[in-house]
């Protein structure tokens, strides 16, 4: 876990003015420097801390490839090299209805606390806040689209066609298989490989 | 767990790489192997256990050549997992391995180049790469023979016959090896190399209350079957390569669990639910290893 650094959170549904928050960061207005993510592209809590802890990580070492740290976030979600595409998938566009918004702050940004951020998100940001949990992500998730980016695989609900196979773990632990969590390994195990030669 | 003594800790935390020096509470060690250290850790929040499986460099080697070579490891180790991680999304698989959560192939690139003395604090050490995965609860298939096996030596003897039929019975059933693999896995540590992660089920629980409580109990061997420990995996094909791999697994058993070595080439392998039951090529593979147990590893007749 990255020491000195503060990752805030935030996460609101019913968003009315995404177009508007998207022009500010393409503009790169100073005073809306956060990742804006469209929340129906994340699994879960996980998903995208994993991605901020890599973009956190690369921080440290140096190692942007983006414009900064926030954007990395972004492209930290992808599983390829893109950051356009990345962008254009997981950011925030007009459609976007439910936005999360993460802001980091380092050792040089003192005036960054959870105060100021969040007053500066509920004055600009049109939609109602919710809390950043799984079963929220649950609700929003667009699990079928997310599939599709990370080319993964979910399970096949008919049972396997190599017939003749027997059950082999007739006592199989109690865990149920559950797919979200499939998903997210695969997804995680691919966002952790991004990048590499 | 002792608490581990002040000076060997300090020595292991210099190895311990960028963002886990300043971990709270620190990473615990678990084992040194040759390749890497393994620590006990968490991920982003102390409430998710993870391994992670760091390579220091080693400075005797060319640095150019170590880096390429450290990064080259954590980077194949990482991909066989994902892989497989895709593979074990379909639920007829039943393949298990470790998740993995982070990765960091190459501690010392840097995209803007900074004098040393401003980097200093955070690139001593020389740490190399590491990989964190997810934390795999539970005893290595070797504990649990090793621990049965005590067990069965010290048995009573009003202890019925079923029972212990029975239980053997849920030691093979624990052996059973997935052939339907497209990539060769040569598991480095067979004999520790399958976790039996146990969740609930624990349908032995009222069978170990009959026994004698002052011998050594049976162990719990319910649970699914985890593959840890693929830092020499390559995704190979070929025949010869997957029945080497089963004969390093059938040595490193026989090796490590004597009294249990005809019940792999039993159970494992010819049984019906085992290998040959299982995998569609099995026959073809078996039949290399006849060969390659009468001429050993290394010594492939192929061109």
């Amino acid at each position: 876990m990255p020491p000195e650094l503060a990752l805030h959170v935030a996460m609101y549904t019913d968003v009315e003015n995404a177009s508007f928050l998207k022009d500010q960061l393409l503009a790169g207005n100073a005073e809306f420097e956060y990742a804006f993510i469209d929340a129906s592209m994340i699994l879960s809590t996980k998903h995208v801390l994993a991605a901020a802890f890599r973009a956190m990580n690369d921080h440290l070492n140096e190692r942007l490839k983006s414009r900064n740290i926030h954007s990395e976030i972004v492209f930290c979600l992808s599983p390829n090299n893109n950051i356009g595409e990345a962008f254009r998938r997981f950011g925030v566009s007009e459609s976007t209805r439910n936005l999360l918004v993460l802001k980091v702050a380092t050792a040089t940004t003192p005036d960054i606390t959870l105060e100021s951020v969040s007053k500066h998100l509920s004055t600009h940001i049109q939609g109602k806040e919710c809390a950043f949990d799984d079963a929220n992500f649950r609700k929003v998730s667009d699990v079928e689209r997310i599939r599709k980016v990370y080319k993964a695989n979910l399970p096949t609900s008919r049972s396997s066609s190599k017939s003749g196979k027997p059950v082999v773990n007739g006592t199989s632990g109690g865990r149920e298989f559950d797919p979200i969590w499939s998903l997210e390994r695969q997804i995680l195990g691919l966002m952790a490989l991004r990048g590499a030669t | 767990m002792a608490e581990p003594v002040s000076v060997p800790q300090r020595q292991d935390e210099s190895f311990l790489p960028a963002p886990f020096n300043t971990t709270s509470p620190p990473p615990q060690l678990i084992a040194q192997g040759a390749e890497a250290l393994l620590y006990r850790t968490h991920f982003l929040s102390p409430s998710t256990p993870a391994a992670l499986k760091a390579r220091p460099s080693k400075p005797y080697r060319h640095p150019t050549l170590d880096a390429r070579l450290t990064k080259q490891r954590v980077l194949a180790e990482a991909r066989v997992l994902v892989k497989l991680a895709g593979l074990a999304s379909d639920p007829a698989n039943e393949i298990n391995v470790p998740a993995v959560l982070s990765l960091e192939w190459d501690a010392a690139r840097k995209v803007k180049g900074l004098s040393d003395e401003q980097r200093g604090a955070r690139s001593g050490g020389g740490a190399g790469a590491w990989l964190l995965m997810e934390w795999i609860e539970g005893r290595s298939v070797k504990d649990l023979l090793r621990q049965w096996d005590e067990w069965y030596k010290n048995k009573s003897a009003d202890v019925p016959a079923e029972e212990i039929a029975r239980q053997e019975e849920e030691v093979k059933r624990l052996l059973l090896v997935h052939g339907d693999l497209t990539s060769s896995n040569i598991i480095v540590r067979p004999k520790g190399g399958e976790m039996n992660g146990s969740s609930s089920a624990v349908a032995n629980g009222d069978l170990r209350e009959e026994k004698d409580q002052d011998g050594p109990t049976p162990p719990d061997l319910n649970g699914e079957i985890v593959l840890i420990d693929f830092g020499l995996a390559t995704q190979s094909i070929q025949d010869e390569d997957r029945s080497v791999d089963l004969y390093v697994l059938e040595r490193a058993f026989g090796s490590t669990h004597p009294r249990q070595e005809d019940w792999f080439d039993a159970e494992v392998l010819q049984s019906q639910h085992g290998y040959r039951g299982s995998y569609r090529g099995s026959n073809v593979v078996l039949k290399r290893l006849e060969d390659v147990r009468l001429r050993g590893r290394k010594r492939s007749m192929i061109g």
